[in-house]
């Protein structure tokens, strides 16, 4: 049994829908977050993350499918009967009770002994620094302090699973920042599983170590940052990653993972596949920023082609510079210090050549 | 300073005078010593004293308190309720009816109300023997019946502006939704109560209509004892008691106020 309950994911979500009205809110999700993960929900408004969050805490029902948390189906259960906790974008500490009362609301709603609650509240605030603020009221914390307060209010009921919505939209850049690293410190340090709603790519990208992209209620791709980054499932998760340069074609040759695609003006580029790519079809060829180098030799070798470098801006670690090719297709190029000098420090408006890895380039259909 | 111009203090002079020169003289009058109301003799408490030794306004003062009060608790309960129904409860068929009818009695002549209670009160006697007659207890329930309107559109606004997430907060620590009622909508609600209370207990201690339409023999309210002296020739002893209630009622708004004032700290 000890093994089972191991194995057995923290969350589990089977086919789960939700409409509002005429709007496919959530459409057929099926998703398992592992024991112990920092899960993110990620993907543009609209795209049903919020919903699926409040469907796993109970605030909304789903239409169809199943929600089971450490293998127990909870789709029925009221979110005041999960073990999940909660952490709102607006925080939602109650106003009318003191931070220290606010984190003691849960221990309190559990029957919790007097001297159980206060050494346990004390704790908690003690774990985000909110030590000496427990007399203060909501409104005269500042954005900072309210967010560690409404974290303490969820974190002190010890659940196995902490979801958090928008958790640092709220805070300025610089706290933003900040808060982000103590976020998953904390999680390292509590071990539980934190499941996480946000539109930052970025956020995502640095806290999260799964992420699932979302996009119109249905979940797009489900992978380790690194895995979103460098093998998007389609166009559209390649440019919510990042920037993406897309050269659109036909793909004429499929061989293992290498695939070639025949993009009109551009000739035949090479680019590779994990697999799914038959020949004939319509596909685009991304290469990332990074993996775009410039240089004065002319063109002629593999996914190398003439291009003019239009604008270049300096910024600190790198250059940053937008290529147009012979056909008007913009390219944005990634290069750092030694990589420009490579190419001969070009300036802006002299003709170049730009190429790019055929490893290192992948070939989208969808 | 911005100097404000001639004109607008004017206009704000008349406007006050409009509304409180009455309410002055009314005071001034009721310590005059002449039995005439209208003429002037000299300053005196005589009708003070008189009023204190009134057997049938103090009763009919106890009375009015007393429905005031248990109309208004009753109103303020209901109102809390129906508000909860229309903003929180799940939507059911007739929902926006049923906003429309449970203001209905802020928009009938309360000619028209007081009628209709008469009527059913008369019809309810006779086939049930309850109320077997009307007094204290018919008037309470009239009341309530528009206390309760103006309650519900009070706590109702609050309600509006009450974020529901703080609800589903309470709810994901664990609270059902009794335990949240009572824990979280109610006390951030509480000044909306307190003020919807008030009001319900103002506009009780004010009717005179819909009173004696549904009042029987010996339960008569003050408005009531009022009306029907006033009727008689008016007695000094009138003026004397509503200065006393002009002081209560600006002691009620004080407070209230106060208390506002200190709940949005």
């Amino acid at each position: 049994m000890a093994a089972d309950a191991a194995a057995m994911p923290a969350i589990a979500v089977a086919g789960v829908s939700k409409r509002f009205g005429e709007v496919r809110a959530v459409d057929s999700v099926t998703l398992e977050i592992a024991r112990g993960e920092f899960f993110c929900l990620l993907g543009a408004s609209g795209s049903g993350k919020t919903t699926l969050l409040r469907m796993i805490a109970g605030f909304e029902q789903p239409d169809r499918g199943r929600i089971s948390i450490d293998g127990e189906d909870v789709t029925a259960a009221p979110p005041y009967r999960r073990p999940v906790n909660m952490m709102f974008q607006s925080y939602a500490l109650f106003p009318h009770l003191t931070v220290a009362r606010n984190v003691a609301f849960g221990l309190e709603e559990e029957g919790r002994p007097k001297a159980e609650i206060r050494t346990r509240v004390a704790a908690a605030l003690d774990l985000l620094d909110m030590g000496g603020l427990g007399g203060r009221k909501p409104h005269q914390l500042s954005g900072g302090q309210s967010q560690r307060a409404a974290l303490a209010r969820a974190l002190v009921k010890e659940p196995k699973i902490l979801l958090l919505d928008e958790p640092l939209a709220a805070l300025d850049k610089r706290l933003r920042e900040r808060a982000q690293g103590e976020l998953v410190a904390l999680r390292k340090r509590l071990g539980i599983t934190f499941v996480m709603v946000t539109h930052d790519q970025e956020e995502a990208m640095g806290m999260a170590s799964r992420i699932a992209l979302m996009r119109d209620g249905a979940v797009l791709q489900v992978g380790s940052p690194r895995d979103l980054y460098e093998n998007p499932v389609s166009r559209y998760a390649a440019e919510f990653f990042g920037t993406a340069n897309l050269f659109e074609g036909r793909v004429v040759r499929v061989n293992g993972p290498h695939v070639s695609v025949e993009c009109d003006t551009l000739g035949t580029l090479q680019a590779s596949c994990a697999g799914g790519v038959s020949p004939g079809s319509a596909a685009a060829v991304m290469a990332r920023p990074e993996h775009v180098t410039l240089s004065r030799a002319p063109a002629g070798e593999t996914n190398m082609l003439p291009a003019r470098l239009d604008s270049l801006s300096f910024l600190g670690s790198f250059y940053a510079g937008e290529v147009v090719l012979a056909q008007g297709q913009r390219v944005s190029a990634r290069l750092s210090p030694a990589e420009y000098a490579a190419a001969g420090a070009p300036n802006a408006g002299e003709e170049v050549s730009l190429s790019f890895s055929p490893q290192a380039a992948r070939v989208l259909t969808r | 300073m911005r100097r404000r111009s001639g004109l607008a203090i004017t206009a704000l002079a008349f406007g006050y005078a409009f509304l409180y020169v009455p309410i002055a003289i009314l005071i001034v009058y009721s310590f005059n010593d002449s039995r005439l109301v209208t003429v002037w003799s000299h300053v005196s408490t005589r009708w003070y004293g008189e009023l204190l030794h009134n057997a049938q306004i103090g009763d009919a003062f106890f009375l009015s308190l007393r429905i005031a009060a248990v109309s208004a608790s009753a109103s303020v309960m209901l109102g809390t309720l129906a508000a909860l129904a229309m903003r929180r409860g799940r939507r059911f068929a007739g929902r926006s009816a049923f906003e429309v009818l449970v203001m209905m009695p802020l928009i009938l002549p309360e000619v028209l109300t007081g009628l209709s209670l008469l009527l059913l009160f008369v019809l309810l006697g006779n086939f049930f023997g309850w109320p077997s007659e009307r007094g204290a207890t018919t008037i309470t329930l009239a009341h309530i019946t528009f206390g309760m309107a103006y309650a519900t559109i009070v706590i109702r606004a609050r309600l509006s502006e009450l974020d529901p997430l703080l609800e589903e907060a309470a709810a994901d620590l664990g609270a059902t939704p009794v335990r949240t009622f009572w824990r979280v909508t109610l006390p951030l609600l509480m000044p909306a109560v307190l003020a919807a209370w008030l009001l319900a207990f103002t506009l009780s201690l004010d009717d005179v209509v819909i009173a004696s339409f549904v009042t029987g023999p010996g339960a008569s309210t003050l408005p009531i004892v009022i009306f029907s002296s006033v009727r008689l020739g008016v007695s000094p002893q009138i003026n004397a008691l509503a200065t006393l209630l002009v002081c209560a009622v600006a002691l009620i708004v004080g407070v209230a106020t106060l208390t506002l004032a200190r709940a949005k700290k």
